[in-house]
């Protein structure tokens, strides 16, 4: 047996939606992690409520990369697939590398099952252009079966457990300790036993089948880790980050914290993790519609709450009046968009950035809000927080953008220290204004006082109506109106923001990347190729949008050559020339509903290190 | 009338430290004679008869000429967008819930753009006290038929007449299992203070009606109740435990007709006022509570149902308690604990 030492390795889990390819990967990231990997994942489901089994359309797929040192990505394409059944082979051997090893179930490749996958004869691996050396080809149901024998399990309880000899087998492919999988089920099943049993007797049956059937085939990875952060870490997704970093922004504040939402891919996990925390104190509303689930947080908010509203890009279109009023009332909301393909429905499930100019502009009147965006799942935690303290700061709503790719997918977390964290302090209205106290009267920063209900001497009445910058009453006066919106720009234009961090060859770079939310690791991973190519690349990263860093024009005017990366039309880009005056940059745009690909970014930047400006632009 | 007049007289409970002055703010911009004044008045002298205190108290509408109504109030409040005052005001509940919510909508506010908040506050029995001011038509825009407009009315976007049937709004609160509905007449301050009271006192959603005459674009629309007299000879005062008796000498009394109910002059056809129906408005089947809210004459004001139940912001936050009880983790860094954590050295 070879045991290869590998950077890094990317496994890819895919089967019907039924066969359990998102546990069986959850479960191999974390046992990956617990030895030190670096981690990344990057669930890919289907849209269909349930498609028929053994269908194209019904596969699910489950990518994890494992490296020895930082990985940014979840990997372009895999160095291994396991496909549960004939359609996961069809579908997902395009993410396979040539040399990949390929994990199947030969029961699930019988001729009904060829014919659902749309295989034309008997000879699929053929027909795909598959080199039968690389294909650990195993009767999996079977030995599923014959292990669960005695167990006294019903067939289709027994058919559950497939995923388990997978990954069992793919856990001896790298050589994992099986005791933090047994863990991990143990405690996922604590109620029901018997059926954590079942599930740990097929890893080991899985894991041993390849080490007495393959051993003398087959390599075995071994990832190291280098470069090891001491710490205590968990796996996260982005939507659990999210959640935790409003939980988090709320205990700082010393506020409750108030969730308005309705049920919308790819954002539900949100509503999902923080209903769990009632122990916490944590307020969730599934509200009647999106409208209502914003709505009621600009309730809570007024009432004094850390007032968050969770949806993806239509959920936005119908909050953007109640955003509004919050705008004008000048009150703390967060808004998360866990963006998803559009226009209208789109395509509900796949990542895109295409929300961007709606987070900036897609509300009536002069509408001036902080929009921020989150790097990875990680980061997911750090943007909530940092979202919630600048509404609860400065009176306004923010719009926190996530996206499908880095809401599902899920990363090594470092467990926080809270008291590490920068103090949240509202503006309350100080006790020694009562009497002489108005709604708009700002403090220095330009930021309208919080007199929250309860409180007597302070009673006053927000509206959505344009009010009196002294009296805070209803006023149509067009000096005061003009006065009004003034302000309210200029209070958003003076939060403070970090400034934009180069990343690379800052000094003397070439090409400077620049992005914007999700696609951080990819066109991290993509600069890092590069520039063991030996070119001159350096990456800014924004995650904060509006107001933008103050070194912005600096940083996007130092370098000779600048491509905007974004998985739109060109949003950013737009943003940036209307902000920076003269920036005219290069533009790679992508809406396909799936990540980068770090190749197909290395392929694109590079003629822009050696030709002359224009070529190699893809868009 | 340019304006309902207000009292700062101390309240006639004794027991409250404020007067209708303490809720009263500003002056009222609506049109002189709009039923919205009256209202306006009632509601004062009601807050002060209630005797929460200004501070505690939240006054949430939607837009609308009625909706303006926050501003004309010295307690806290909000004057928001179209349709989502229910939304909102349920948002300041729970995450409030010691505040006492007022929700103010008129018909098209609540019952149009609004209508999903309405029939979803209703449903969860959200403890907020929602007033809906009826003048089945819209003002603040000049005069369009509104969604309690008659089939067949002739308004500016339906000058040949409307070919749509009204909604009722008991009917709808019905329809989304509210549990409390009563009705009063804007200009009728006692009947006003007597069911603002009423739906104060119910833990719950408490829909009031107040029938308002737009004397601009709809003049005339409650005629047969907007008088004194008018009530006497066409309205039936409905109360708990008492017997349905009306007309100005108390002739008339609403029966039971096989599944149905009607109003009889006593000692007409037979009957007395043995076969008067005693008015349940606890009745948890809405059935009869229904049949008194649409009938047509006599009108039915005053509370036609009140029935007890688990309201939304009380259970939310007692399950939040127990919650608390069972889990063991009530902080975050506790919750960190709760997830597979691995070390690396």
């Amino acid at each position: 047996m070879e045991i290869k030492e590998k950077e890094s390795v990317v496994v890819r889990f895919s089967g019907d939606s039924g066969d359990g390819m998102q546990l069986a990967g959850n479960i191999f990231s974390t046992v990956s992690a617990t030895v030190g990997n670096s981690i990344s994942t990057f669930p890919d489901y289907p849209a269909d409520i349930r498609a028929p089994q053994g269908s194209l359309t019904g596969v699910s797929g489950f990518q994890v990369h494992i490296g020895a040192e930082q990985v940014y990505t979840p990997g372009d394409l895999c160095d291994v697939l396991v496909a549960m059944n004939a359609a996961a082979l069809k579908t997902q051997y395009r993410y396979a590398k040539p040399d990949a090893a390929i994990i199947i179930d030969t029961d699930s490749f019988g001729p009904k099952d060829l014919e659902k996958a749309q295989f034309q004869t008997e000879d699929y691996l053929g027909e795909m252009g598959i080199d039968p050396d690389r294909v650990i080809a195993c009767p999996l149901t079977s030995m599923v079966k014959d292990c669960l024998a005695d167990s006294g399990m019903d067939a289709k309880s027994v058919s559950k457990c497939r995923n388990m000899f997978a990954l069992g087998l793919v856990c001896w492919l790298f050589d994992r300790d099986l005791n933090v999988a047994f863990n991990f089920l143990r405690e996922k099943f604590a109620k029901k036993p018997e059926i954590a049993e079942a599930n740990i007797k097929v890893i080991q049956a899985g894991y041993d089948y390849g080490h007495n059937t393959h051993s003398s085939v087959a390599n075995v990875y071994r990832v190291e880790t280098k470069n090891k952060v001491p710490g205590r870490y968990m796996d996260i997704t982005g939507n659990k980050a999210t959640a935790y970093g409003f939980i988090a922004a709320a205990e700082k504040a010393g506020l409750k914290l108030y969730l308005g939402s309705y049920p919308i891919t790819p954002a539900t996990d949100v509503l999902h993790e923080l209903s769990k925390h009632k122990s916490l104190g944590v307020i969730t509303v599934q509200c009647e519609d999106e409208i209502a689930g914003c709505a009621s947080a600009v309730g809570a908010s007024f009432a004094g709450a850390l007032a968050v509203t969770s949806t993806s890009g239509p959920g936005i279109c119908l909050k953007s009046e109640a955003m509004n009023l919050a705008v004008i009332m000048e009150l703390p909301l967060v808004v998360l968009d866990v963006q998803r393909g559009g226009p209208a429905t789109g395509l509900p499930t796949k990542s895109e950035q295409t929300d961007l100019l709606q987070a900036l502009f897609g509300r009536n009147g002069e509408s001036p809000m902080p929009v921020v965006a989150a790097a990875s799942p990680t980061d997911c935690f750090e943007m909530a927080f940092a979202a919630s303290k600048m509404a609860l700061e400065h009176m306004t709503p923010v719009i926190l953008m996530t996206d499908a790719y880095v809401a599902n997918g899920s990363a090594a977390f470092k467990l926080p220290n809270l008291s590490e964290y920068p103090a949240i302090n509202p503006p309350y209205v100080p006790e020694e204004l009562k009497g002489s106290w108005t709604p708009y009267m700002r403090n220095a920063e330009g930021v309208r006082y919080w007199a929250v209900p309860g409180r007597e001497g302070f009673e006053h009445i927000l509206g959505g109506l344009e009010k009196d910058d002294k009296t805070g009453a209803i006023s149509t006066n067009p000096e005061n109106h003009d006065l009004m919106t003034r302000k309210r720009q200029a209070k958003i234009a003076a939060i403070p923001v970090p400034d934009l961090e180069v990343l690379g060859d800052k000094d003397d770079a070439e090409l400077l990347i620049v992005g914007f939310g999700g696609t951080y690791g990819h066109l991290h991973a993509a600069m890092d190729e590069l520039r063991a190519q030996g070119k001159k690349v350096a990456l800014a990263h924004f995650r904060y949008i509006n107001p933008l860093p103050a070194n912005t024009a600096d940083v996007l005017r130092r370098y000779p050559k600048v491509v905007v990366a974004e998985q739109n039309m060109g949003q950013l880009a737009g943003w940036l020339r209307m902000k920076v005056d003269g920036f005219v940059p290069q533009q790679y745009n992508e809406v396909k509903g799936q990540p980068f690909k770090v190749a197909e970014l290395v392929a694109a930047f590079g003629p822009l290190l050696t030709s002359p400006k224009g070529e190699g632009q893809k868009s | 009338m340019e304006q309902a007049h207000v009292t700062s007289s101390p309240s006639p409970l004794g027991g409250s430290r404020w007067g209708a002055a303490d809720f009263k703010k500003g002056q009222p911009r609506w049109c002189p004679g709009c039923g919205d004044h009256f209202f306006l008045a009632s509601l004062h002298k009601a807050m002060a008869e209630i005797g929460v205190a200004p501070s505690q108290t939240a006054v949430i509408s939607g837009i609308g000429c009625s909706s303006r109504l926050p501003h004309y109030m010295a307690t806290y409040g909000m004057n928001t967008i179209h349709g989502r005052a229910a939304a909102i005001a349920t948002g300041c509940k729970v995450a409030n819930p010691n505040l006492t919510v007022w929700q103010v909508s008129g018909d098209g506010d609540g019952l149009a753009i609004g209508g999903n908040h309405f029939i979803h506050a209703n449903r969860r029995n959200i403890n907020l006290n929602m007033i809906l001011l009826n003048n089945r038509i819209y003002g603040l825009t000049k005069g369009q038929y509104s969604p309690t407009s008659p089939r067949g009315f002739v308004s500016k976007s339906s000058p040949y007449g409307t070919v749509e049937d009204p909604f009722r709004p008991a009917e709808l609160c019905f329809g989304a299992r509210g549990h409390f509905f009563a009705r009063a007449v804007a200009t009728d301050a006692p009947g006003t203070v007597e069911i603002l009271k009423a739906a104060y006192n119910h833990k719950g959603s408490s829909v009031c009606e107040i029938l308002q005459n737009c004397v601009i674009f709809n003049n005339g629309t409650h005629d047969a109740v907007y008088s004194k007299e008018g009530r006497a000879k066409n309205a039936i005062y409905l109360r708990h435990g008492e017997k349905m008796l009306f007309g100005e000498n108390n002739e008339y009394g609403i029966v039971q007709e096989g599944f149905n109910i009607k109003p009889v002059k006593l000692g007409e056809d037979g009957y007395t006022e043995a076969d008067v129906l005693v008015h349940d408005a606890k009745c948890e089947d809405n059935t009869l509570q229904l049949k008194l809210a649409e009938m047509e004459w006599p009108v039915a004001l005053g509370v036609i149902r009140d029935v007890e139940a688990p309201t939304y912001d009380d259970c939310v936050w007692s399950q939040i308690e127990e919650v608390k009880a069972a889990k063991k983790y009530h902080n975050f860094a506790e919750l960190l604990e709760t997830n597979d954590i691995w070390e690396v050295k």
